[in-house]
């Protein structure tokens, strides 16, 4: 399937990605020799078969609910573009 | 001057001369730092840590001289920089991650060091590890020590390791780390003449590894003998609670198997390997690899994985899927590159759009559309339930025979651009290799040969679920038979 420009323009909205106009029209053209290329699966027949989520050699491991860190709050936003006070520093979103 | 008989010793070498105190681990880091210096023509480093390495080596001596010397002491290695450092800069070759230096170690390399291992610095790689010639990088491409005869076109290490393996080809680190999603260890392994494991999905903790896509993605050891893979193997891989897909099961001594007996051992060879278009002498060099574990003593099987041709298209929904997830979390807020905006949303775009290079965006963007309302259930669904297939056929197989042999890949290394503007053929490069990510199985490549313009190719051992000791006997038969001893003529010295 191909995609066209007003596709590409809502993925990159969801994806949270800026295009710029001039390149929608590029991009859907690569997106959809991808697409194209990825829908050879459609010859598989897949009637029944259970799909597979992880790395195949085991089931997911549980703990106990327990806190193993913290306590370092200068750690967690050391590396942050802006922080205030040990928060994460974003530009206004309520009014 | 790069003192050469201290760079090309192996890990095992290295580590017996520093036990008989033939050398001390000083004058071997010292010896790579002076490699690296003159070999910064190949970018193979994206950060250099000396002073880290110079200090890692002193505290190596002392310990060797007080006869408490660990597997890896005073080893010099370099770290893939996906890999997490504390304190030095870790990047992903990504510009979205500027800055940024970790408050934590990663559990693999955590690993290294509590061994004795040195770091020298990060390495090269593909942005994110999506790539398959190291040409994505934020940081320039990683280039090959290799050349064709009689041609000085700069050819690429593959990728997405490919600071990796150039550097440990060249001599600019005793071993390196890599990671592998989908050949991201063993094709670069094999486009420059070194061994390249990846163990099983579960084998080593992803801990502390920037993510690309979690239910693929596996460290390995990149080394220049099988017998160093296995060393350091047994160091990197182990249970660790900080990965929940981490398993708790024995690690065991591989270096025993370097050298074991193939006598009797199944070697399946697939049917479904024998691509349209690829190269006679690749065909040919796999027929020697066969020829040469039937010499050993092994026994030859015809086997059939019909689902192979698939894996590639599966891969290329799972892995983009899963990557638009994972890296949702650079946003500009939490580290990295932050580009303003009128309000949070368009900061977030403009990070994003300035952070990323394009093949990372297209991947994000696949990712998002096969994973949106609509269309989930015709490509994520479906790749899933391929991926379960081309495991059946793995399980199938693994009933008559212990391990799998194929080329690593379809051709050796290509020059720097000539296949950068088309992705889809960018992505034929791992069509051996990525069966081995979606089925979670481990797999190694050793070099066995040249092609007709003198560069490197690999052989593939696939095994089954942990059961990397026997792809290391299976590998060393082939190291051994093989007798590949090819180094590349120095040409990057400055």
């Amino acid at each position: 399937m191909s995609v066209d420009k007003e596709t590409v323009r809502n993925i990159a909205r969801l994806a949270r990605i800026r295009v710029d106009e001039d390149a929608l029209e590029p991009l859907a053209k690569e997106l959809s020799t991808i697409l194209t290329f990825v829908e050879q699966l459609d010859a598989v027949n897949t009637d029944g078969v259970e799909p597979q989520a992880g790395g195949r050699t085991m089931a997911l491991q549980q703990r106990a609910d327990e806190v193993t860190a913290g306590g370092y709050p200068e750690k967690v936003t050391g590396n942050a573009p802006k922080s205030e006070h040990n928060f994460f520093a974003v530009p206004k979103v309520v009014e | 001057m790069v003192d050469t008989t201290l760079t090309s010793l192996g890990l095992v070498e290295a580590r017996d001369a520093l036990d008989k105190k033939e050398i001390s681990a000083v004058e071997l880091t010292d010896a790579y730092i002076t490699a690296m210096e003159k070999g910064r023509g190949l970018n193979t480093y994206i950060t250099e840590t000396t002073d880290l390495a110079r200090e890692g080596a002193k505290r190596a001596d002392e310990n060797l001289a007080k006869g408490e010397g660990k597997p890896l002491e005073g080893l010099p290695l370099g770290i893939k920089d996906l890999y997490c450092t504390e304190g030095v800069l870790t990047t992903a070759a990504s510009h979205i991650l500027d800055g940024y230096k970790p408050h934590y170690e990663s559990t693999v390399s955590a690993n290294l060091w509590r061994d004795g291992a040195v770091m020298l610095g990060k390495l090269n790689l593909d942005e994110f590890a999506m790539g398959s010639s190291n040409e994505t990088s934020f940081y320039g491409t990683a280039i090959n020590p290799w050349r064709r005869n009689g041609d000085d076109t700069p050819l690429v290490a593959g990728g997405s390791s490919g600071g990796s393996s150039a550097a440990v080809a060249a001599g600019l680190c005793a071993a390196a780390t890599g990671t592998d999603t989908g050949g991201s260890i063993r094709q670069p392994a094999a486009l420059t003449g070194i061994v390249g494991m990846k163990p099983s999905y579960g084998r080593c903790s992803r801990w502390g590894i920037v993510a690309f896509a979690s239910s693929l993605d596996q460290a390995g050891p990149m080394t220049r003998s099988v017998a160093d893979a296995a060393l350091m193997l047994r160091s990197m891989a182990g249970h660790d609670p900080m990965d929940s897909t981490s398993v708790d099961i024995e690690v065991p001594d591989y270096t025993a198997e370097v050298g074991g007996s193939v006598k009797g051992l199944r070697v399946g060879i697939p049917k479904e390997y024998r691509v349209d278009g690829m190269p006679a002498e690749v065909d040919a060099l796999w027929q020697q690899g066969i020829d040469w574990l039937k010499d050993a003593g092994a026994e030859i099987v015809e086997i059939s994985l019909p689902h192979t041709q698939y894996a590639l298209p599966a891969y290329y929904i799972v892995a983009p899927a899963e990557a638009s997830s994972n890296l949702a979390r650079y946003d500009g807020v939490r580290y990295g590159l932050r580009e303003d905006g009128k309000d949070l949303i368009e900061m977030y775009q403009n990070t994003r759009a300035a952070g990323f290079g394009d093949e990372v965006k297209r991947r994000v963007l696949i990712g998002t559309y096969v994973l949106s309302a609509g269309y989930y259930d015709a490509y994520y669904r479906k790749a899933q339930q391929v991926r379960t297939l081309i495991g059946q056929d793995f399980d199938t197989a693994f009933e008559s025979v212990d391990t799998i042999l194929a080329p690593t890949t379809p051709t050796g290394a290509f020059g720097v651009g000539e296949k950068a503007d088309d992705p889809v053929s960018m992505y034929l490069n791992d069509v051996f290799t990525v069966p081995a990510n979606l089925a979670g199985l481990p797999a190694i490549s050793v070099p066995a040969g040249l092609d007709s313009q003198g560069l490197p190719l690999g052989l593939q051992l696939i095994g089954k679920h942990f059961d990397e000791a026997t792809l290391f006997r299976a590998a060393s038969a082939i190291e051994s038979a093989a007798g590949f001893t090819a180094k590349p003529t120095v040409w990057w010295e400055g």
